[in-house]
């Protein structure tokens, strides 16, 4: 079912509170909810507009303004965009105001350090899901793999392999 | 900024707020990172919003945050309009499977890389493994699992902030 852009507003809105430690950690629960709950879209159309979202310049958080546009267009992709927005840019800004007073506090050190944890496990979650619905079978996860390495190892520009990876998976290669 | 920051707008953001412009030192963009980083919502974005409110109140947040956002959005509509007139083309599609593999594992290396870089303790490893296990196999609701794992969180990185600070206070003769 379609939703309404006012429902996808608050959808999203949601999202932009739940996303402990930035856009990345989001995924898992993107996934889950556009291809599992709400069948949007397959897993692999969610691959592929994570791969569109990674090869435009930008923040990270374009894949929502994506699905918002896969789902409703372009007032959807407005809608997500704002949503993903709003509600914690406001936090931020309010949490920035309150920072020179609390910046030694415990708590503020507290938050840091307890939720690193949890954001780490969910970017690695989502290069599970990622790598997982990019399919490609065993050369896709060497595809997985190398990029990975060259991410860890070199100093190159991550743009530069992402287009070694297209040219390899348009050869037909990964399919 | 926005548009000229591919694979995520950070190193460059720094290069012109620190670098060039000099709006921030080296010193305040590292904690604004740091409170960008710990607020939810998209990192960059939160940092355009308390950096915008800081020079000009929310006006500035506002249009910091507009403009962020904007340009690179015009850019990835475009470049997925073009991409639904030619979804049908195999060779797309393929070269997206690549794309989306290499991009899969560009995440996996800086989750693995920051993971590394965490401090050793028992209980931060454990709560990572638990939060992976939890979103990836058990596919369970982001909204339990911070219900669930962040108290836990804060409170265990509670205790160790409290540790490392009696430990590095000059002791008190009796």
């Amino acid at each position: 079912m379609r939703p309404s852009l006012g429902g996808l507003f608050l959808r999203f809105c949601g999202f932009s509170l739940m996303a402990v430690g930035g856009a990345n950690a989001l995924i898992p629960e993107l996934h889950r909810q556009v291809v599992d709950v709400s069948q949007w879209m397959s897993s692999t159309e969610f691959a592929s507009l994570f791969a569109l979202a990674q090869a435009a310049p930008g923040p990270n958080m374009l894949i929502t303004s994506l699905i918002g546009w896969k789902v409703a267009g372009i007032p959807g992709a407005l809608v997500c965009t704002l949503g993903m927005c709003l509600p914690s840019s406001t936090l931020a800004v309010a949490a920035g105001r309150l920072w020179d007073r609390y910046r030694e506090s415990v708590w503020r050190r507290a938050l840091e350090r307890g939720l690193a944890p949890l954001t780490l496990g969910l970017v690695l979650g989502a290069g599970c899901h990622l790598a997982r619905a990019a399919g490609g079978g065993w050369r896709g996860t060497l595809v997985v793999a190398a990029s990975a390495g060259l991410a860890w190892r070199s100093r190159w520009n991550p743009l530069l392999w992402l287009a070694g990876a297209a040219l390899l998976g348009a050869t037909g290669l990964l399919s | 900024m926005g548009i000229s920051g591919f694979g995520g707008v950070m190193p460059h953001s720094r290069r012109v707020l620190v670098d060039r412009r000099r709006w921030l030192t080296d010193r305040q963009f590292t904690e604004l990172l740091s409170l960008g980083q710990t607020l939810p919502g998209p990192n960059a974005v939160n940092m355009a919003a308390i950096l915008g409110d800081r020079f000009q109140g929310w006006p500035g947040a506002v249009i910091a945050v507009f403009a962020l956002v904007s340009a690179p959005l015009a850019v990835v509509l475009m470049l997925a309009q073009a991409y639904a007139h030619l979804v049908h083309s195999v060779p797309l599609a393929r070269a997206l499977t690549g794309v989306a593999a290499a991009a899969a594992g560009l995440i996996l290396a800086t989750g693995g890389r920051l993971a590394l870089r965490m401090d050793r303790e028992a209980w931060s490893w454990s709560l990572l493994v638990l939060t992976f296990l939890a979103v990836f196999v058990g596919r369970l609701p982001l909204l339990w699992v911070l219900l669930v794992l962040g108290p836990i969180g804060l409170g265990l990185g509670w205790l160790s902030v409290r540790r490392e600070d009696r430990a590095s206070r000059p002791e008190v003769a009796p």
